[in-house]
Order: structure tokens, then sequence, then C-alpha cells
């Protein structure tokens, strides 16, 4: 019992984490029609970001660092979107190629400065005391990043749903160039957007350190679940994100304590079935 | 004119072994390796419009299949080499059923999760796959008795598979399908309306692009003697991808010609930075800002524009 207990509690907060960088990466493509590849290594960076900056100093709160961390990923893609993506306007497929060559360089650029060794990042030390709930025992800092997830989820419904900002976002989604003719200044949209989800790409990294590490490839490791995600959840819907990234983290999380071997061979069933039978995602609306 | 270029240009690459140093002998056949697999890749990109970027799939799996068979269940190279190109195609039939659920980035996407998906089981199954530390040890074929192993035999067999798949697909996309393809590319509903299956046009495609992927997986395999899960990484489906656009993805023969200037850097810069990653994503960036069309059309509209100007 205990073990489908923690099984399914690590299920949730990898479905957190997997939420953080899908919904970036879900809100990108649903207004820009741009699968930023670069998202894993958006979370990568903030990983890493955060291994530095706890390790160098442990009184830091874990908010402190995923908030930090998150600005300065977010800088870093808005960057790259104002220099690099809006030159390519047009060409939609060399936006893709362009997002592919930034994540090889970011990638490579941490394999340089971070060495090739897997480094661990510490728990927070108010978080590493087990919860005691129902008689069993929980790691407190996986229930934490439940909660970050579910109030990330929250805080990004309420901003598309209730603020103009949010009108704006979607009525691009919906239909950019209405929206151009009426005065919504869909550029600027653009950049906001691809920094929100980098933002939130790279808090979530630090978030996730404590749990997966930061190491080279942990990009390719995350970009292949967040596009099974997505795939899963319908490309541009916030809650088809959130849907599909519980049900990627139970799937992986289960698969790999089950079946270790095969866990991303069953990866592939809930995305086949998906594609076989609403191939625009659970909740999508959009005809990729 | 053409006709002289064309035999004279076959006499070079006949006859490079006798000129040239082992070294250039082995970059050379590594060239053609790298051709045939940008070539294939060039049927979904150039001209079926379908942006693929997990071609690795078929290279490293038909790699795979070679190697276990004939290192681990005693296979002879012929049956060895049959299994894994059928294995290999039938895969390209599935992945292409999924896949082509979906088109544009949609399609990019699938192609990218499903290639990620094998990556990492070439990781973890390492009871059969050996992990990190791939497998080593493995033989080249003796085709005819001939044994493979000096540079000048293999680069002549490489050249003969690739001679051979060049052909092939040139004549594929020269044919009446070849045409139907780029109408479904270009057209895809009028196609439907004039009564052609876009969906099964392109599924075919899929199917033999995979299939020329597996053959060049063969050669790879066969060249390097050792496969590491590194050759099904996105890096790998990266680095012809940049072949076939930097080539000029939809000619003939521009993927080869940038698969080519992919592997001559991938070589040079090897030797002298670390970082060939970074440099392949500047590579990226620097070709798709500035020569989107790729290398051999531009250089074909300068050759055009100086003729005018005469």
């Amino acid at each position: 019992m205990q073990f489908w207990i923690i099984q399914g509690l690590n299920s949730l907060s990898l479905g957190g984490l997997l939420f953080l960088l899908a919904s970036g990466f879900s809100l990108i493509f649903g207004l820009m029609r741009l699968a930023n590849l670069t998202h894993g290594a958006f979370f990568m960076l903030g990983t890493y970001f955060g291994a530095t900056a706890m390790r160098a100093n442990s009184d830091l709160s874990i908010w402190t660092v995923a908030v930090s961390a998150g600005v300065a990923v977010a800088a870093i893609g808005g960057l790259f979107e104002r220099l690099v993506l809006t030159r390519l306007k047009t060409n939609p497929l060399g936006q893709v190629l362009v997002t592919l060559g930034m994540s090889f360089i970011i990638s490579d650029a941490c394999l340089a400065l971070w060495g090739g060794d897997s480094i661990p990042v510490p728990t927070p030390q108010n978080l590493q005391a087990p919860t005691r709930l129902f008689g069993f025992v929980f790691p407190t800092y996986r229930l934490v990043l439940v909660g970050c997830a579910i109030t990330a989820a929250i805080t990004l419904y309420l901003l598309l749903e209730r603020t103009r900002l949010g009108a704006m976002i979607r009525a691009g989604v919906d239909d950019a160039q209405m929206a151009r003719a009426v005065g919504i200044p869909v550029a600027n949209l653009f950049t906001i957007v691809f920094c929100l989800g980098a933002g939130i790409a790279g808090a979530g990294g630090v978030l996730g350190g404590p749990i997966l590490s930061a190491y080279p490839g942990l990009d390719a490791d995350m970009l292949p679940l967040a596009l099974i995600v997505v795939i899963l959840g319908g490309i541009g819907s916030l809650l088809g994100a959130f849907i599909g990234s519980f049900i990627v983290g139970f799937i992986y999380t289960f698969g790999t304590a089950l079946f270790p071997e095969l866990a991303y061979i069953i990866l592939f069933l809930p995305m086949i079935l998906v594609l076989a039978l609403r191939p625009q995602g659970l909740l999508g609306r959009l005809g990729a | 004119m053409k006709w002289i270029a064309a035999v004279l240009f076959a006499a070079m690459l006949v006859l490079l072994p006798s000129v040239a140093g082992d070294f250039y002998v082995n970059l050379a056949s590594q060239i053609l390796i790298a051709a045939i697999f940008a070539l294939s890749l060039n049927l979904l990109v150039g001209f079926g419009g379908m942006t693929s970027l997990g071609h690795a799939s078929f290279l490293g799996v038909a790699a795979y299949i070679s190697a276990l068979l004939t290192s681990r269940y005693g296979f002879a190279h012929g049956p060895a080499a049959i299994v894994s190109i059928a294995g290999t195609t039938a895969m390209a039939a599935v992945f292409g059923v999924i896949a082509l659920r979906a088109s544009g980035l949609g399609f990019l996407m699938i192609t990218l999760a499903l290639s990620q998906v094998l990556w990492g089981l070439a990781y973890r199954m390492s009871n059969v796959t050996n992990g990190d530390n791939g497998i080593a040890g493995l033989t080249r074929p003796m085709p005819f008795g001939i044994s493979l192993d000096s540079a000048a035999s293999f680069y002549w067999f490489a050249l003969a598979v690739a001679s051979v798949s060049f052909l092939m697909m040139t004549t594929f996309v020269s044919s009446a399908f070849g045409s139907s393809l780029k109408g479904v590319r270009d057209q895809p509903r009028r196609m439907a309306a004039l009564g052609f299956n876009p969906w099964m046009i392109r599924w075919i495609t899929f199917i033999y692009a995979g299939f020329w992927g597996g053959v060049s997986g063969l050669l790879y395999v066969y060249y390097n003697k050792y496969i590491h899960p590194t050759s099904l990484s996105t890096t790998s489906s990266a680095e012809a991808l940049l072949g076939v656009i930097a080539g000029g993805s939809g000619t003939l023969s521009g993927p080869a010609v940038g698969a080519a200037l992919v592997l001559l850097l991938k070589n040079y810069a090897s030797a002298y930075v670390e970082r060939w990653n970074m440099l392949l994503g500047l590579v990226f960036l620097f070709i798709v800002l500035v020569m989107p069309t790729g290398i051999v059309p531009g250089l074909s509209k300068l050759l055009n524009l100086r003729r005018g100007s005469r």
C-alpha cells in the first residue's frame, strides 16, 4: 500500500513539473504557431541556475531562487524571440529549426559551464521532514510541488480568462490577423507569451532540481515528455496540458517502477490511442 | 556538356582511392553514407513537405538490429541485413501511421517524440543494447567473398550502394508518383479532389524514406563496426536535416552536397574544438537566417544572375 501511495505521489509531482514545462510550450504554440524545441533547454537552464545558487548559499529560499531563475530564463527567451524569431515570421519551419539550433547551443553551453557530472540539488531544509497524513508518510517536498503546479495552473487560468492581457492573448490564439486588425499589438504579445513560457519552464526547472538533479541531457529527457503531454492534451489548451501532464506523470512513474525498461514504450500507448481517436488531442481545438 | 561533366564526376568518384590516402577515402565513405541518409530525408522534407525530426530512428534501428543479430544471435550478414531492412521498413510503416495523423508542426513533434522514445530505449534497455557502452566488436560483411576491411574496398561498396540509392530515389521523385507527391505537398485539397489519396501518397513516401534510412544505417554500422545510442539522438536527425536544408531541400543533389558539408564541418571542427553541438546550433541559426533556400539553389541563382547580365 505504501508503495502505491508513494508512487502515486511521485506521479503527481512529476505531473506537476511536466505541467510547468508543457503549459508554456502549449501557450507558445497556441499563440505563435511555433513548436518551441528550446523549451527543454530552458527547463534545464533553470535547473542549473537553481543548483548553482542553492549550493553556493544554502540559506536562499527555493522560492526566491525559482523566481529569479525564472526571470533570468525569461530574459534569455525574450532576447531570442526578439533577435531571431521575429525575423522569421513568414517562415514557420525556419522558426522551429532555429529553436532546435538554440537548444543545441544552450545544452552545449551548460555542458561546457557545469561539466558532464550530474549535480545533485539539496531539498530545502524546511521541507525535508516527511509529512504524516492518514497514517502514511509522504515526502513533503513532493506534496509542495503538486501544490505549486496547481497554483500555477490557477494563476495561468485567471491570467488568461480574467485579465485584459489574457483576453488579448486569447484573441491572438483564435485569430491573429483579426486581433491585429482591431489594434491588439500581437507582436508584443508574442514576446510576452514567449517570455512567460520560458520563465515558467525556468522556474519549473529550479523546482524540479531536488527531484531530478541537474545533469547534461536533462533537456533531451524532458522535451519528449512535454511533447507527449501536448500531443495528448491538445496543443494550445491549458486544461489539456494540465490533464495531459498528470496522465504522462502517472504512466511514466508507474511504468518506471513496474517495468523499468519498458517505461518509454508504455508512454507510446496513450499517445497512439489519442492520435488514433482524437488527433487534435483530448481538449485541442487546433488542427495543428 | 552535362554528360561529359557527369562522366568525369563518376570517374573521379570511382578512381578516388587510387589517388587519395586512406584518411580521405574513409571520409568519402562517411560522406556517401550521410548522403544516402540525407537524400532519404529529403524525400519527406523536400518533396513531401513533411519535416521530420526523427529520421535517425531508421538509421539507428537498422544499425542496432544488424549489430544485435550478427554479434549476439550468430546471424550471417546477409540474413541480418535483410531482417534489419525489413524490420526498419515495417517500423517506418507503423511510425507513418502514427505521425501522419498530423501534418506540419504536429508531424514534426510526433516524429521527434517517437525518435526520442527510441533513443531513451537504447539507453535504458542496457541488457539488450548495452546502454551507454554501445555495441562494439562488430564485423563488416563479405559480399561475394570480397573482404571490405580495407578503406578502398569499403568505399567502392558504399559508392555502389549510394549510386543505386541515388538512382532509385531520383526515379522515385521523377516518376508519376513523384509528381503526385509534389502535388500533395503543394495542393493537398486539389489533389484529393482530383481523386488522389494524399494520405496514402504520404504514407508510401514515408515508408520508402524509412527504407533508405535503414540502408544508410546498415552502411553506417558496417563502416563504424560500432553502434551507440547517439546515432538515434535528435542531434543525428538534426545533422541530416541541416544537410538537407543547407544543400537545398527539394533539389535532387543538394542534400548530398549539404550532408557532405555538415560531415566535413563536423570532422574538421571536432579536431579543433570540442563543442560540436554548439557549432551545429550556430550553423543552424546561420543557414536559416542567411541562406534559407540552401546553398545549391543559392549558388545556381547567382550563376543565373551572372549569365543573365552577360
